[in-house]
């Protein structure tokens, strides 16, 4: 029971962060059908802009500002950033190639990847970074939380899947409750005719990739709270994030969640209760099983096609 | 080598990149002939048919060891062979068929592995090449149709992410290979070691010829080139190639016109896949080993440059793409190489950019002068500031670029962001004279940061230089160097 609870822990945190990535995908994808390859890049970048605010706050051993604060800094710090990042990317990368034909803006999307972690690399070294959490306060995030059934739940863990949630939320209302997102969700269903009803297309994609990017920037830091970060992670986390956007039905923002979720729990279960080494061959399994026989996803709408 | 038959493929190089309608198309056709003698010679070269393009390519590929005869160059040789074995592979996949294949590497990977496992002591088997090529081939193909079946129903993005996933699915098996249900079988991270050489009839061909790399590789990977080559015309040129196009264009469409787009799709995946298997062969037998690194996404990423920027679709396109591709790895591999083609490339592109005019006097003189005027200031600041450049190329471009003897850590960021911003802000500056005004620092702050930032560190910065590129393509000229024009109707 314990080892389940531990697993459970576990999935949650790792799923959180999925999902987190895979809201980035899904909301590029439903306002463009671009699969935005370079989104896990954007998520490394996160969580090196993450560990710069860190070191530039003073350190985790003696911040320059309370503790939660400093998280709160440096997820924001991370979420601007790479904001900016993703606003550049849509600007150069793909708005030349909204109207050409559709492997061309994946191509683009490729190379942005590559450009993006290769010049992490150049910049950073290919070393790990880490946030060196255990740190915080004296490692009071750590020791302080809860004990269930023998197990004990460190409050960072609390505090990130909580802190995962509310942003989830967050965007839930920002889509569905604000004039920008029912902007957001006219443009997904049909580009042109949001266009023609007066809806300024260019700022919806832009602020969708804010939107996107930003939570990718969050989860960085979620995510290098728990393990270091390095310049390479970023094609393997975005792979993930676009798996649990697939499962959950891609364009879909509670899929998005559950697909993350799922995924985490796949992993941490997998991982505990049967191999490490293939787990992700689990993961992958899953996916390919996905998109072969439920190809629109748990919560998504089947795609129906008009001629 | 010319792709172009007398219906298509005849549109000029420059010209409005990717049309929209009908009338871009007409407005290309316009615009093909060039007056005069130039016109002449061009129509003339398109004239020649392939194969003699083909022979001509090959003879001169050919004249390659014999003019220059170092180990190196005959190394580089062949494996720019093998690129363009891959990407002539890629492009029946994606210039042919439309299909994004991230997994093409893994075909390659597959092929890799199925001869080192066949032909080496791992297992004591060693089959005849003879026998284990065409073999291996169609078990590459088989291994292509297996994976291209969820392809029956997925489009576009959809196959591009179940193909990837094929790739890590690959390395997730080769990587812990050595310990399948207890069964050691691709040795792990440590890979296979001791591959036969290729052999036939009892003579194996050795791969090392007096200490040096034996020429007989190259040209066994040539002629197995020219087969391939010539094979995947004569497909592209048939019904089946014909029905690929149509399929590219809009499946939808060639759907409704009774094509059966399902095969068609397995058919170029399985093309495509054998041929990487087959490219995996030749490949193993030269190394003698196979390591799971090989078939990294960044080889996919090289092929895929490849073929973009030749322009996929053509033949000789890719086959060119290949070519600049490796050659141009190679060469930022070598720091004085690198130096020269940067500044090659930066002067060229601002003679281009520009012509012979006023504004480029001003443009030169601006950042000739602002280079002198900064390294005065650091130099006079801080003797350790200019002095840190040695020799050559290097000696002449230091006293113009500051060249720190060592810098700060937050220099080469820094400068490295900031460079990235200018170049974007430059692309939205619509104005003459804000574009020079702009230009200059640009230019002066691109030459610090190649070499400052990027000649210390080739391996990365060859993958950047290779993501940009495609980048870049892509948006300036998707059809690559040969690429066949691509008007979409709508």
């Amino acid at each position: 029971m314990s080892t389940f609870i531990q697993l459970t822990v576990d999935a949650l945190t790792l799923g959180s962060v999925y999902a987190l990535v895979a809201l980035g995908y899904s909301l590029v994808y439903g306002v463009l059908k671009l699969l935005n390859f370079a989104h896990g890049d954007v998520f490394m970048v996160g969580s090196f802009i993450g560990y710069g605010a860190l070191q530039a706050l003073g350190g985790p051993a003696k911040p320059a500002v309370p503790v939660w604060l400093l998280l709160v800094l440096v997820t924001l710090a991370a979420m601007a950033g790479c904001s900016v990042l993703g606003v550049a990317l849509e600007r150069f990368a793909y708005r030349p190639l909204r109207d050409a034909p559709r492997i061309a803006p994946l191509i683009s999307a490729l190379g942005a990847s590559f450009f993006i972690s290769n010049s992490m690399q150049l910049l950073f070294g290919a070393q790990q970074r880490d946030y060196q959490s255990y740190l915080l306060s004296g490692g009071a995030l750590y020791f302080r939380g809860f004990d269930v059934d023998q197990v004990h739940v460190p409050l960072l863990r609390i505090i990130t899947i909580v802190a995962a949630f509310v942003l989830m939320v967050v965007l839930w209302w920002l889509v569905n409750k604000t004039a920008t997102g029912k902007a957001m969700r006219a443009t997904s269903f049909d580009r042109e005719a949001a266009a023609m009803m007066g809806i300024d297309i260019d700022r919806v994609i832009v602020f969708t990739f804010i939107l996107g990017s930003a939570l990718a920037g969050a989860a960085g830091v979620m995510f290098a709270l728990r393990v270091p970060t390095f310049a390479a992670v970023g094609f393997t986390i975005g792979l993930k994030g676009f798996t649990a956007a697939v499962i959950g039905g891609i364009g879909s923002i509670p899929g998005a969640m559950v697909g993350g979720l799922l995924l985490g729990a796949a992993e941490s279960y997998t991982a505990g209760y049967w191999t490490t080494t293939w787990s992700d061959l689990v993961v992958f399994t899953i996916l390919i099983a996905f998109m072969i026989f439920r190809p629109q996803g748990l919560l998504g709408r089947a795609d129906i096609r008009k001629v | 080598m010319s792709d172009s038959t007398p219906n298509e493929g005849n549109l000029p190089a420059s010209g409005p990149a990717v049309g929209r309608d009908e009338w871009v198309a007409r407005h290309a056709e316009r615009r093909l002939m060039r007056g005069g003698r130039l016109g002449a010679v061009e129509e003339r070269l398109r004239a020649v048919p392939w194969w003699a393009w083909l022979i001509l390519f090959l003879a001169a590929a050919s004249l390659m060891p014999a003019v220059e005869a170092s180990g190196y160059v005959r190394r580089v040789g062949f494996d720019t062979v093998i690129f363009m074995l891959l990407a002539l592979g890629l492009n029946v996949v994606v210039g042919w068929g439309g299909l994004l294949d991230l997994g093409y590497i893994a075909f390659f990977g597959v092929g890799s592995y199925a001869y080192a496992i066949f032909d080496s002591a791992k297992f004591g088997y060693h089959l005849p090449s003879l026998v284990s090529i065409p073999l291996i081939t169609l078990f590459g193909a088989l291994v292509g149709l297996v994976v291209g079946l969820p392809s029956r129903r997925l489009s576009g993005d959809y196959l591009a992410i179940v193909t990837l996933f094929f790739l890590e699915l690959f390395e997730t098996v080769v990587l812990n290979g050595d310990k399948i249900a207890g069964h050691d079988i691709t040795g792990g991270a440590n890979g296979i070691l001791n591959v036969d050489p290729l052999n036939a009839f009892g003579h194996s061909l050795a791969v090392q010829h007096n200490g040096l790399f034996a020429v007989s590789y190259y040209y066994m990977a040539l002629a197995m080139f020219a087969i391939v080559f010539v094979l995947l015309r004569s497909l592209n040129d048939s019904r089946t190639g014909r029905a690929w196009r149509s399929l590219r264009e809009d499946s939808l469409a060639a759907e409704v016109m009774g094509m059966p787009v399902n095969r068609l799709k397995l058919m170029s995946f399985a093309t495509g896949a054998g041929v990487a298997a087959l490219t995996g062969t030749i490949s193993t037998a030269l190394n003698a080993s196979v390591f799971p690194l090989n078939f990294s996404p960044v080889v996919l990423i090289t092929i895929y440059a490849m073929v973009i920027l030749g322009g996929s679709g053509s033949q000789s396109g890719v086959v060119a793409g290949a070519i600049v591709v490796n050659v141009l790895l190679q060469v930022l591999q070598n720091p004085g190489q690198a130096r020269v083609l940067f500044y090659l490339v930066l002067v060229g592109g601002v003679a281009l950019a520009f012509r012979l005019s006023r504004r480029l006097g001003i443009l030169v003189a601006a950042t000739l002068a602002f280079g002198f005027a900064v390294r005065a200031v650091a130099g006079a600041a801080h003797r350790s500031w200019v002095d840190g450049a040695h020799g050559g190329t290097a000696h002449a471009v230091s006293d113009w670029v500051v060249v720190p003897v060592r810098m700060a850590t937050w220099v080469g960021p820094t400068s490295y962001g900031l460079l990235l911003a200018l170049v974007l802000i430059l692309t939205v500056v619509r104005s003459q004279a804000g574009r020079i005004a702009l230009l200059v620092p640009t230019i002066y702050l691109a030459a610090f940061v190649w070499e400052n930032v990027m000649l210390p560190n080739p391996g990365p910065t060859r993958y950047i230089v290779l993501g940009l590129l495609l980048i870049v393509l892509m948006v300036a000229r998707p059809n690559g160097l040969l690429g066949e024009r691509r008007v979409e109707i709508v």
